[in-house]
């Protein structure tokens, strides 16, 4: 990805940002976020089919905004994050410069949020295809089995919140879990709680999913937490036809609403 | 199972459903005694995870109800709440947690007989249904993992 | 005790296998249907695993459960009473498949427990706990028991440990009573030593441990800290898949008129951890949590409690979503 590094170079060089937010290899050939303040160190970005983390959730870090304009090496998740982010007022669009990478890894020219709201409307939107099928089978599983299913895996659940802490839409400096008036989510991990608890964070993330499945890759057990809310990601475009992450002025589903919705369900 | 009495709780909003249940009390309606009622300001202040207490504290059937929709005494808190139900109904079909009994109604302060009935229909489905056992079990397996420490 | 060596057959060591599983707990090691490794409690010996190098959670939990209830209490008017825990309902557990890191854990973790005042409830677990180890014939780049003082066939923490030759039986060292105690109860199955070597692996040695305790006494207000950390998201999966991360949070839960108080596994990690009731915050940032752990581990664990808070199993590289690797920080902190 030279052009990556160049345009990363020359934005640090000319002071444009202080930091790029991108990919560097480890030492175990995992790909990793980078945090580039040098121009010469720019040479150890990276990018190709390793870099999966969404990293938009180092937008809204306090220690990284600290070092100021930031640059972010940005797939099409990271930008739906950001249109997001702008959208619930948790990052200023002047604060950021966006390195856009197309799907097949192409630096794209992205002068402004505009551009950028251009480039997701012409995207595919929905859930990525790896999950689509996941989701199709296993919506044909009968309810006994489906709660079976997720007893057995949440039951694994240790309540670290890495599936919280990996998504940049989990950004509340204190979420419900840390709140003990009332004790919604009980503190220890115990398979009531576990499922509460993702009740709990699929609920406040529908909507507002933009489907990168950071929280179920963050997951240390191995739960796919992702496919709860991608779920509510199909059926939010199902009932209201919105995608989320699409403009920097859009509003959150669950915070408005049409007269018109429709449901089958109300007597 | 004949001796089952389902424990019904319902979550109503203060100006129209709950004015609705009074009203099938004064116009001497008689209807099921299961339910218990709880009343809020509005159906928007009725968060999901109340839904999910109750069932996790025994409730075999659970009732939420407010006013007509463009009748909101907020204007739009019945809106939102539809909303919000819908998404929470998918998500809990996708869980596998049991939504027939859970009864979603628009009762208004005049539908004094419409209340007793939503009632009567859910006591009699949640008599066919049966306690709530694979929540139940849920919670007390919960439980024992705990106690399995000591 | 003197140390005694035997051989054990690969048939044997199914019929030994099987003999403790059928009078007693054993907690072994499983792959399970999403090919992660996870403990269970008495698998089928053909189920139990002999080729992992790490399973996903640490062995900690059968002395430091991730729920533990410490007392039940019920409120009569102004009256309270308390029921304690029965300790004596503490079953024998046979801890079978655990690697010399995750054992030599035990032994950390009790220098913590039982530092000053002894943790009854650790204490008792650990007293019911029966380790049979398994050395490490695999390892991966994350590895690094060589660093922190330790081998793939260290002794430390188990009561019997076993080390697999080509020929598929297995060395046996019996190393403490608890270990006899297990000989004896089929001591045919356990015949005497051959030359045979076992199979090994070598785990390269990255850090030097006595170093990088030195380096710490001087590096608190390093800028390496905020340089290495900005990518940690500050979720609790190192601590949690830690075998010596021994945090617990207390909490009470009451219902009505009754309740109980339980503890449960905490990190360091959270921002939660240290927030103070008026607001203020002492680790304030990221950075802060990550010194605090590297620290507690290879500085304050070796003044305070003799013991290094770390067995260089390599969980929390392994499972870290964002691939903050303690052996590498380590190696790099020594350098600097």
């Amino acid at each position: 990805m030279t052009s990556l590094i160049i345009r990363a170079k020359e934005l640090l060089e000319n002071k444009t940002v202080q930091v790029v937010i991108g990919y560097e290899a480890g030492p175990t050939g995992v790909a990793r976020p980078a945090f580039i303040t040098d121009p010469a160190k720019a040479e150890s970005l990276i990018y190709d089919e390793r870099c999966v983390q969404n990293l938009a959730v180092y937008l809204t870090k306090r220690e990284v905004k600290n070092i100021g304009k930031m640059a972010i090496v940005a797939t099409l998740p990271v930008m739906r994050s950001i249109m997001m982010l702008i959208s619930e007022q948790q990052l200023f669009a002047d604060n950021i410069v966006v390195l856009g990478i197309s799907a097949d890894g192409k630096l794209l020219d992205i002068a402004d949020n505009k551009v950028m709201q251009g480039y997701i409307e012409k995207s595919d939107l929905s859930n990525p295809e790896k999950y689509k099928g996941l989701l199709t089978e296993f919506n044909k599983l009968s309810p006994e089995e489906k709660f079976l299913y997720w007893q057995k895996e949440l039951s694994k659940c240790i309540k670290c919140y890495a599936c919280r802490q990996a998504c940049p839409m989990c950004y509340c400096t204190r979420c419900t879990v840390e709140v003990n008036q009332p004790q919604w989510i009980p503190v220890k991990a115990n398979t009531h709680g576990n499922m509460e608890w993702h009740i709990l964070r699929a609920m406040h993330l529908a909507g507002r999913c933009i489907s990168c499945g950071e929280c179920g890759r963050a997951c240390p057990v191995g739960i796919p937490c992702h496919l709860l809310t991608m779920h509510l990601t199909d059926q939010v475009y199902n009932y209201f036809k919105v995608y989320a992450g699409t403009s920097e002025k859009m509003s959150s589903v669950l915070s408005t609403y049409e007269p018109n919705d429709k449901e089958s369900f109300i007597i | 199972m004949s001796d089952f009495e389902p424990k019904v709780v319902a979550f109503v909003c203060n100006w129209c459903t709950y004015a609705g249940a009074d009203l099938t009390g004064t116009s001497r309606i008689k209807y099921a005694s299961n339910v218990k009622i709880i009343r809020f300001p509005c159906t928007g202040r009725i968060d999901f995870m109340l839904l999910l207490k109750a069932f996790a504290n025994g409730a075999d059937g659970i009732i939420v109800s407010g006013c007509h929709p463009n009748d909101c005494h907020y204007t739009s808190g019945n809106f939102h709440a539809k909303r919000r139900w819908i998404m929470f109904k998918e998500l809990m079909d996708f869980m596998g947690v049991d939504m027939n009994r859970v009864t979603f109604s628009w009762v208004s302060a005049a539908e004094g007989a419409k209340w007793a009935d939503v009632v009567n229909t859910t006591v009699t489905k949640i008599r066919e249904l049966g306690p709530y056992v694979s929540y139940k079990e849920l919670v007390n397996k919960s439980v024992e993992e705990e106690v399995k420490n000591d | 005790m003197e140390t005694t060596r035997k051989l054990i057959r690969k048939q044997s060591l199914e019929k030994l296998y099987n003999i403790l599983s059928t009078t007693r707990k054993v907690y072994a090691p499983v792959i399970a249907s999403d090919k992660q490794v996870e403990y269970k409690y008495n698998p089928a010996f053909t189920d139990v695993t002999f080729d992992h190098i790490r399973s996903t959670l640490s062995v900690k939990n059968v002395v430091f459960p991730k729920v533990e209830n410490l007392f039940y209490y019920t409120n009569k008017q102004t009256e309270s009473t308390i029921t304690d825990i029965d300790l004596n309902k503490i079953q024998d557990v046979v801890l079978w498949g655990a690697h010399p890191c995750d054992n030599a854990a035990f032994d950390t973790l009790r220098s913590i427990f039982c530092w000053d005042i002894t943790d009854e409830f650790f204490a008792k677990r650990l007293e019911k706990l029966v380790v049979i180890g398994f050395s490490c014939h695999l390892s991966d780049e994350y590895c690094f028991c060589t660093s922190v003082g330790l081998t793939p066939n260290s002794t430390k923490g188990s009561d019997i440990l076993l080390s697999r030759l080509k020929n598929g039986d297995y060395h046996a060292e019996i190393l403490t009573e608890k270990g006899n105690a297990i000989v004896s109860i089929s001591p045919e199955l356990f015949e005497s030593v051959t030359n045979e070597e076992a199979e090994i692996t070598s785990v390269k040695q990255k850090f030097n441990h006595e170093q990088v305790t030195a380096k710490l006494a001087t590096a608190f207000e390093n800028p390496f800290w905020v340089a290495n950390s900005l990518r940690c998201i500050g979720c609790g999966a190192c601590a949690y898949v830690c075998p010596t991360c021994a945090c617990f949070d207390i909490q009470d839960e009451a219902s009505g008129k009754e309740g109980k108080r339980y503890r449960s596994w905490d990190s360091c990690g959270f921002g939660l951890f240290t927030l103070h009731t008026s607001g203020h915050n002492p680790r304030n940032v990221q950075s802060q949590r990550w010194r605090q752990r590297i620290m507690h581990k290879f500085s304050y664990m070796p003044e305070r409690n003799n013991s290094l808070g770390c067995v260089g199993c390599g969980r929390c590289s392994s499972g870290c979503p964002v691939d903050m690797n303690i052996a590498e920080q380590l190696e790099a902190l020594q350098n600097i």
